[in-house]
């Protein structure tokens, strides 16, 4: 098989690391060679961020370029728009309907974009979803990343790994439950 | 065998505790911190430090190399610029036991200040240097950095890049190694640098070098991947990895783990059984230079921008013209820029000298760094580590010589005083600067991810230690009046400065609030909320820069779930809008 490889963009805190890691720990269970990446520093104050993900039969680069990216993860919005130029022509994106200020947004220097969503879903086959709702009608907004990750594995379609399992192995067993219904209800809202 | 994902920082850890290393140091700098983040887990057999800076990391570590068992030290690229001095000297004289120094680089600076392509200090320096290309050589090749060292009496450069310390792939352990034991003994003609000893030195590192090189032809880090015969790439570090995804299938590689010096004789036989040889290298031409100087034609820079990182795609294109395809969108992004968290006690200082119009902060490496954007832009220059003081030192005489009246500060945090800011506070001091020094502290190494340092209380491996007080240091210099305040209290803030400007002793300023993300640490966290019945929409309060606060429908607004109640907003309202609440209320 060719190599593939899934981008996931947010901001700083907003969980993309952990999510990257679930998707690994799958990935490796299912017997690919894996590589990630991811850029630290200065980015973690506020910033966008982002985490890169490949894996196949044999991995070299930890890392890709333009239009390079089989699937993307966007935990917010303008995000999604930022890292778009990754994406494949025919990639797929899980977006999170969800804003964030930036630093500069917040000052009034420089205004939200309009349009984010509508301009993805016009370029590339989108999920998208509300998974701040979701995750606070689970009653924790911070499992927000789990339901987006439940999206995500609809649209990887790698039926085979047992993506409960691998939850049940790498978050900490006081939020196992509310992260597997997380897992569920974004896999559910991806269908 | 089990399989760990490990990034190569992690490994380099591991790598060294496998390698039989007993002694480490080093002082945190992005992309190397998480090494010695990885050390502590072995601290039954190993001993491992945060140094004040990375000088003196080096010499700790290359005195337990003398001292008789292996040793580690690890920085960021700029690191070794402050190392330098004892990395040149430690070459002419050798070592008892293995002594290995890490250095990454950053390519496209995502946490640095300059892109230096640290290679040319082994060539420099006249060291070994050895270059991993993922998780499991870093492991592999620190243990043979080892073996390197001790065999030709060197220490060794070990350099990763972002990419490599970085990224996560799949790695096998193997069981920790012990070095030989060694009994010390003085030698002093081998390790006292006097001039005459080191005239003695020098031929014999030229041996060494001549000696490595020979062996560099046979070294296990350096292989031959023979497939077609019609193009070859040599090429090392990750930018193998980037070549390996580009070169079509039947391409021949040189895969080059040891790269000073370079193995000349194997890259001969190499190039005489390809047509076409490629030298393909991220930052500058390093290998290529060489090569070309050896004689022996090539292809790289020519193609290969010695800018930013490479990654598979702009490889493909600089090399063979093939455009990545790319949808466009018919929106774009706004900059999301780093800023100072909310609650930051940085903030206060920084907004309180963003008013002054004729003053002149010189700046330092630190979170603080961020008291340049918008909208404080309160700093006039930032040029390296402990550079705050003694740059602040320099333009103020300047003023002075040209007649430009100005008020300078010099602003650093805890961390970086202890780093090398001392000696600036020295230096205006004993030369009678017309300087304000400012210590901001925090308590922590910020920027890095909150490592220990000699006023923090703590050790890497976790235990309490003295905690040298910022103010008895300055005291002990001779800063009479030294001006300690709390940041956040705006009022008092701006009296420290006023303060400090009246002074007729010598003054210096010390903001103190702990950086609320020190997890062992209690915090006094509430929320702060806008009165909307009050607030007249003058937006003083976005002024401050905090990420919480911002503007809606006219009137100001403060996001419950960033907001930590610091305040610094409330102070600034002019019409007390904005009020404190406990959190949860």
């Amino acid at each position: 098989m060719k190599s593939k490889s899934a981008i996931l963009v947010g901001v700083g805190g907003q969980g993309a690391i952990l999510t990257a890691k679930v998707l690994v720990n799958g990935l490796m269970k299912a017997g690919f060679d894996v590589k990630m990446s991811e850029v630290h520093g200065m980015s973690q104050r506020g910033g966008s961020v982002s985490t890169q993900v490949h894996w196949g039969e044999k991995v070299y680069s930890p890392v890709i370029g333009d239009g390079a990216a089989d699937l993307m993860v966007a935990f917010e919005k303008m995000e999604a728009v930022r890292y778009a130029h990754f994406l494949k022509p025919d990639g797929v994106a899980v977006i999170n309907d969800y804003e964030m200020a930036s630093s500069t947004i917040a000052a009034g220097l420089e205004a939200y974009p309009e349009g984010c969503l509508e301009a993805m879903e016009a370029n590339f086959r989108c999920y998208t979803l509300d998974a701040a709702k979701i995750a606070m009608e689970l009653g924790n907004v911070k499992c927000m990343n789990i339901v987006l990750f439940g999206a995500m594995t609809k649209a990887l379609q790698l039926d085979d790994i047992d993506w409960e399992d691998v939850i049940r192995e790498t978050v900490p067993p006081k939020f196992l439950e509310l992260n597997l219904a997380a897992y569920r209800a974004g896999r559910a809202a991806a269908e | 065998m089990t399989k760990h994902l490990l990034s190569g920082n992690e490994a380099i850890a591991r790598g060294a505790y496998e390698a039989g290393v007993k002694v480490c140091s080093a002082y945190p700098g992005t992309p190397s911190t998480e090494i010695f983040e990885s050390l502590p887990q072995y601290k039954d057999a190993l001993y491992c430090e945060w140094a004040p800076n990375e000088k003196v990391a080096t010499e700790v570590a290359y005195g337990a190399a003398i001292g008789g068992v292996r040793s580690l030290c690890a920085m960021k690229h700029v690191g070794l610029n402050v190392a330098a001095d004892p990395l040149f000297t430690a070459a002419y004289n050798g070592i008892n036991r293995g002594f290995v120094i890490v250095t990454a680089d950053d390519p496209s600076m995502h946490s640095s200040q300059n892109e230096q392509d640290n290679r040319y200090y082994a060539r420099s320096a006249k060291v070994a240097l050895v270059e991993p290309s993922d998780s499991q050589e870093c492991i592999d090749f620190m243990k043979e950095a080892y073996r390197i060292s001790e065999k030709f009496d060197m220490p060794v450069l070990f350099r990763t890049t972002t990419r490599i310390s970085h990224s996560k792939s799949l790695v096998t352990f193997g069981e920790r190694e012990e070095a030989e034991p060694y009994t010390y003994q003085r030698n002093a003609k081998k390790y006292v640098c006097a001039p005459a000893n080191a005239y003695q030195n020098h031929p014999k590192v030229e041996r060494n070098l001549a000696a490595l090189e020979e062996y560099s032809n046979r070294s296990p880090l350096n292989r031959m991947e023979l497939k077609g015969t019609k193009t070859g790439v040599i090429t090392a570090s990750i930018a193998y990895q980037y070549a390996k995804d580009v070169f079509p299938a039947d391409t021949s590689f040189l895969k080059l783990g040891l790269t000073n010096p370079l193995p000349m004789d194997l890259i001969r036989e190499f190039a005489s059984k390809v047509e076409t040889l490629y030298v393909i290298e991220e930052l500058e031409g390093f290998m290529e230079e060489q090569i070309k100087a050896a004689g022996i034609d090539c292809i790289g820079k020519a193609l290969v921008s010695n800018m930013y990182e490479l990654n598979p795609q702009r490889l493909k294109e600089m090399l063979f013209g093939e455009k990545p395809v790319v949808k466009e969108l018919p929106v774009k992004a706004v900059s999301r820029p780093p800023a100072l968290c909310p609650g930051c006690p940085h903030r206060g200082f920084f907004y309180t000298m963003s008013k002054g119009k004729d003053f002149v902060i010189a700046g330092d490496i630190g979170c603080y760094t961020l008291g340049a954007s918008a909208p404080l832009t309160a700093m006039d220059t930032c040029i390296c580590m402990g550079g705050g003081f003694s740059l602040a030192m320099g333009m103020s005489k300047a003023f002075e010589a040209s007649g430009q009246k100005k008020k300078v500060f010099g602003v650093l945090g805890d961390s970086t005083f202890f780093h090398s800011g001392m000696t600036g506070a020295a230096e205006i001091l004993y030369n009678k600067g017309s300087v304000i020094p400012v210590v901001l502290d925090n308590h922590i190494t910020g920027m890095t991810g909150h490592q220990d340092n000699p006023g923090s209380g703590y050790t890497l491996q976790g235990e309490m230690a003295a905690a040298i007080k910022i103010e008895d240091v300055l005291r002990a210099y001779g800063y009479e009046n030294v001006i300690i305040v709390d940041p956040q209290d705006l009022a008092a803030m701006q009296k420290a400065v006023d303060d400090a400007l009246a002074s007729e002793v010598p003054v210096a300023i010390i903001t103190r609030r702990p950086c609320l993300l020190i997890k062992r640490m209690k915090h006094d966290i509430g929320t702060c909320v806008v009165d909307t019945s009050k607030c007249i929409g003058c937006r003083k309060c976005l002024k401050v820069g905090c990420p919480a606060v911002m503007v809606k429908d006219r009137k100001s607004f403060i996001d419950p779930t960033q907001c930590v109640g610091c305040t610094v907003c409330a102070q600034v309202c002019p019409v007390g809008a904005i009020r404190r609440e406990e959190k949860g209320k």
